[in-house]
């Protein structure tokens, strides 16, 4: 099936001689080293295991009393590929891939480099050959990833570590790019509201011009002072933090602010105060290193008993007039990880220190949120802080108060959190090994890497149970837990989630102690003998459809379809909600209009369910039927009318909660229904 | 050699004897194999349909813009620009060598537990470590290999000798041989509270590592050194509070 030209065998067969190779001398070399323990005490590699960075490694055993991922699973095994991977899916239909536009790839000048050249010279290849383009991957995964999504309208801003690329979806079918633009700095998280965009800038190439060039080294050390520590230069120039830009054209984004914060913004996350008209607030997660006062006056990385200013302990709250964009500031900067008796700023990990007192031993608290999902309809916001997750009081959104905080013994990075429609659980996501890693290999334990499902009730945090891509995936396929969003399914908890390389996975927490999977897509690989960073990085539903961002390859759409697991009924239903805007993190309380689609969907799932007996359901689809068929005639409006009460009596003897809800909520439809 | 940077830490510099001449021809040779692993990948597909939509219309073909800075005009680019990156630092690179070589005893250190222990949280603890850490190896491996650069200051090292017979520095935070041979003849909870401790001290090591990478100038501006070394960075917050969490539970534990 796969036809490989002639070059390309040529090539990979000196590659793989010439990989061997290496694994010798390296061996060799290894050998020789004497500090070096005994392969044979690494549980992950054989004796003579190569040492090629390239090769894939399989996972090391599963640690006691934990289970892998499933094996038989046809995601599994789907063929390597860049544009042409394998590809499989359940309940989902892929419509399109969009290619990352050229202007956000790298120029095709490295295998012009002399070096590159000589060596293809040296294996008999040469002749001015050029090495594809597609080397690109190897040598600057990251820097053109493609990041987070927001939507506005018929537009889609997809962000990417060097700037943003602005769609067309008004046909999702027929995206087309209309906007690509240039503004690197990483990771181009990414909101919108009204006129405005926001993007956050993290890394220190950052430039409030957005110049691509980003900053030089410094100069070599005079005559005599080799040796000596220098502080680094100070950069007027540089940026990092968040910016604002105007929209109004979409062809032409203007900055109206760059707002610099110490940290610089890894994510934000917009806040609308429902009480404040005027303004829209930004928080700002930080997770990277601090930068020098010198560079950003008041910026200090010190331990909190050192400095009780330190920029650790603390996300940030940018103001930002909505009639005047230009004066957007941070106005608080919240330490969210106070202990409220004592005052300390690293409230969260009070452990205090084991070993001798010094620099290396010192104690390292929870000092960020990686991100955090607000959900101002409840007045509350769940931050994913490196070390726990937590619970947060935004009623007012300047002075946010800390409510709850939880840690897990499994969790290695808390990354993100989404809140179920009704506020009665979260979902914490788990970023282990970055989304660097293969972390769904067959012997990566389901707990590691996962989404935490926590019941949410007086303010209280519960844990209810872990939900991990139940597929296993391939040794050179990036995966773990990543961005998601809910589904607008009504009478079910549903979220759409992407994996990285394992693709996207829809899983219903309806049940937060059972979640599981109803629909999937998953590719290949991008390559199967080395990890090539790539996959799915969000995977949103905006109006209808699912938008997923992938790294490396562009952008995906996607279509939900009818399985056995969810029904045309609860997709049409899903599909009655449209908003004008969707930034994931902030969350908005999902209403359901009250059309006979909708009741059709709690039909489907109390047949499902056995929520009602089956002669119940057949004269319920009866009755909408006739209802709608007669342009709601008004005996057939009136003939459902009169089925609501017996179902609000079933709710009060419901199966379970979730059953009861679809009960008064189809018999709520019922008493005033809409074609 | 040159690709250590005197701004990096003395520490890296006297490491300069793990980067000996006769790496060279295996630095090319790793070099070379990912960048025709990568060929190869590349010939294969090239060849085949893909099936990205095509943007031909010119009515509404996109715009290629670069923003000013703030209140600034923004300027409209060919549509024919191309991305491009930032010089590479020598302090990058120094970075992954040594980061490299400091991760590596954290593998050395948790292929002790199974012989050492039968306490069950530090076996999952360990086997976490164990397979971040390995894997993280690997990626920085690939990192250098794909940009030419030496992959090897691993062999060298640890207790090792410089070329003068004195002692090579350790990266921060590494056990010293002491520490090791300490942990090696250790048994039971004996060896539970060295190595919970050790591997605190470890990873607060490369806390200053990230630390000091991000405190010279030119440097960490590559995306992917970015991203790992503070993502490196908060893994290892986190683990270490798990440690202490561990530690403060042990005391109770083994009085039953």
């Amino acid at each position: 099936m796969i036809r490989v030209p002639s070059f390309a065998f040529r090539v990979a067969v000196a590659a793989i001689i010439l990989c061997t190779g290496t694994s010798r001398m390296a061996a060799q070399t290894d050998s020789q080293a004497p500090a070096t323990p005994p392969a044979a005490q690494e549980p992950a590699k054989a004796p003579d295991a190569p040492q090629n960075p390239f090769a894939a490694q399989p996972a090391p055993p599963l640690p006691p009393g934990m289970t892998g991922s499933d094996t038989n699973d046809p995601r599994y095994k789907l063929t390597p590929g860049l544009y042409d991977a394998g590809e499989t899916s359940l309940g989902l239909k892929h419509l399109l891939l969009l290619k990352k536009p050229d202007s956000f790839q790298l120029g095709v000048t490295d295998p012009d480099d002399p070096k590159v050249q000589k060596l293809i010279g040296q294996l008999g290849i040469g002749g001015g050959m050029k090495l594809p383009k597609e080397l690109q991957l190897v040598i600057a995964e990251l820097a053109f990833s493609n990041s987070d999504l927001a939507f506005q309208g018929n537009h889609l801003f997809q962000g990417n570590f060097y700037g943003m690329n602005i769609y067309d979806i008004s046909d999702p079918a027929q995206t087309r790019l209309v906007t690509s633009m240039v503004c690197p700095g990483g990771q181009g998280d990414v909101s919108v509201y009204k006129n405005l965009m926001f993007m956050s800038v993290e890394m220190p190439n950052g430039r409030l011009d957005c110049g691509t060039q980003g900053f030089p080294p410094e100069p070599p050390a005079p005559a005599g002072h080799e040796k000596e520590r220098r502080p680094p230069v100070a950069q007027a120039d540089r940026f990092r933090g968040v910016r604002v830009f105007d929209i109004s054209d979409i062809k032409n984004p203007k900055q109206m602010a760059a707002v610099q914060t110490c940290r610089g913004s890894h994510t934000h996350t917009l806040v609308v105060d429902p009480n404040d008209k005027d303004n829209v607030y930004i928080y700002v997660s930080g997770t990277s290193f601090v930068r020098q006062a010198e560079e950003l006056a008041g910026c200090s990385g010190e331990a909190p008993d050192k400095d009780p200013n330190t920029a650790l302990f603390r996300i940030e709250v940018i103001k930002v007039p909505v009639a005047a964009p230009q004066d957007a500031k941070v106005v608080a900067s919240p330490r969210v990880f106070i202990d409220p008796r004592t005052g300390a700023l690293n409230g969260l990990n009070n452990g205090g220190s084991h070993g001798k007192n010094d620099e290396e031993t010192k104690p390292a608290d929870t000092n960020q949120c990686h991100d955090i999902t607000v959900y101002s309809a409840i007045g509350l916001a769940a931050g994913a802080c490196s070390g726990n997750g937590i619970l947060l009081d935004i009623k007012d959104p300047v002075h946010p108060k800390r409510l709850d905080a939880v840690n897990d013994p499994n969790y290695s990075y808390w990354h993100s959190a989404s809140f179920s429609n009704d506020g009665t659980k979260v979902v914490f996501t788990d970023e282990w090994g970055g989304g660097l890693g293969a972390r769904c290999r067959p012997n990566d334990p389901s707990k590691w890497g996962a989404d935490a499902i926590f019941h949410l009730h007086d303010d209280k945090l519960t844990f209810a149970s872990y939900y991990k891509l139940p597929a296993a995936q391939g040794d050179t396929e990036n995966c773990v837990a990543h961005n998601g969003s809910l589904i607008p399914v009504p009478g079910r908890d549903i979220e759409v989630q992407a994996w990285y390389q394992g693709g996207v996975s829809v899983m219903d927490f309806t049940d937060a102690a059972h979640p599981k999977e109803i629909a999937y897509f998953d590719r290949g690989p991008i390559d199967s003998k080395m990890l090539v960073l790539g996959g799915e990085w969000s995977a949103y539903w905006y109006n209808g459809n699912i938008y997923g961002s992938e790294i490396a390859r562009g952008l995906d759409i996607f279509e939900l379809m009818p399985t056995q697991f969810l029904t045309q009924n609860e997709i049409d239903a899903a599909k009655t909600v449209r908003v004008d805007t969707l930034n994931v993190q902030n969350q908005q309380k999902l209403e359901w209009p009250a059309q006979l689609v909708v009741a059709k969907a709690y039909v489907d799932q109390l047949d499902r369910s056995q929520g009602l007996p089956a002669e119940r359901i057949v004269a319920l689809r009866t009755a909408i039927h006739n209802a709608e068929i007669s342009h709601m005639n008004k005996g057939k409006v009136a003939k459902l009318r009169g089925m609501a009460p017996s179902l609000e009596q079933s709710a009060g003897a419901a199966n379970n909660p979730a059953d009861a809800k679809r009960l008064r909520a189809l018999a709520e439809i019922l008493k005033h229904p809409s074609a | 050699m040159k690709i250590f940077s005197d701004a990096l830490n003395s520490r890296i510099d006297r490491l300069r004897v793990a980067c000996m001449p006769q790496r060279h021809a295996e630095r090319i040779c790793a070099a070379l194999c990912g960048v025709l692993l990568a060929a190869s990948a590349g010939a294969a597909f090239s060849s085949l349909p893909l099936r990205a939509a095509q943007q031909t219309d010119s009515a509404t073909a996109p715009v290629v813009v670069q923003p000013g800075a703030p209140g600034k005009p923004t300027k409209t680019l060919p549509s024919s620009t191309k991305g491009v990156l930032p010089a590479r630092s020598p302090a990058d690179v120094a970075f992954m060598q040594g980061m490299i070589m400091h991760h590596q005893q954290a593998v050395e250190m948790t292929a002790l537990i199974a012989s050492h222990t039968e306490n069950k949280d530090l076996q999952l603890l360990g086997a976490k470590i164990s397979s971040s850490q390995s894997d993280e190896i690997r990626f920085m491996q690939r990192w250098l290999a794909a940009r030419g650069e030496a992959i090897s200051m691993t062999m060298a090292g640890m207790s090792d000798m410089d070329a003068s017979g004195k002692p090579v520095a350790l990266m921060p935070g590494m056990l010293t041989p002491e520490q090791m041979t300490a942990l090696r003849n250790a048994k039971g909870a004996e060896f539970d509270h060295l190595f919970l401790t050790g591997m605190i001290q470890h990873h607060n090591g490369a806390l200053i590592m990230v630390k000091d990478l991000f405190n010279t100038a030119g440097a960490g501006q590559d995306a992917d050194i970015f991203n790992f070394a503070t993502d490196a960075d908060n893994t290892q917050r986190a683990e270490i509070k798990i440690m202490q969490a561990m530690l403060e539970k042990k005391p109770s534990e083994e009085k039953r």
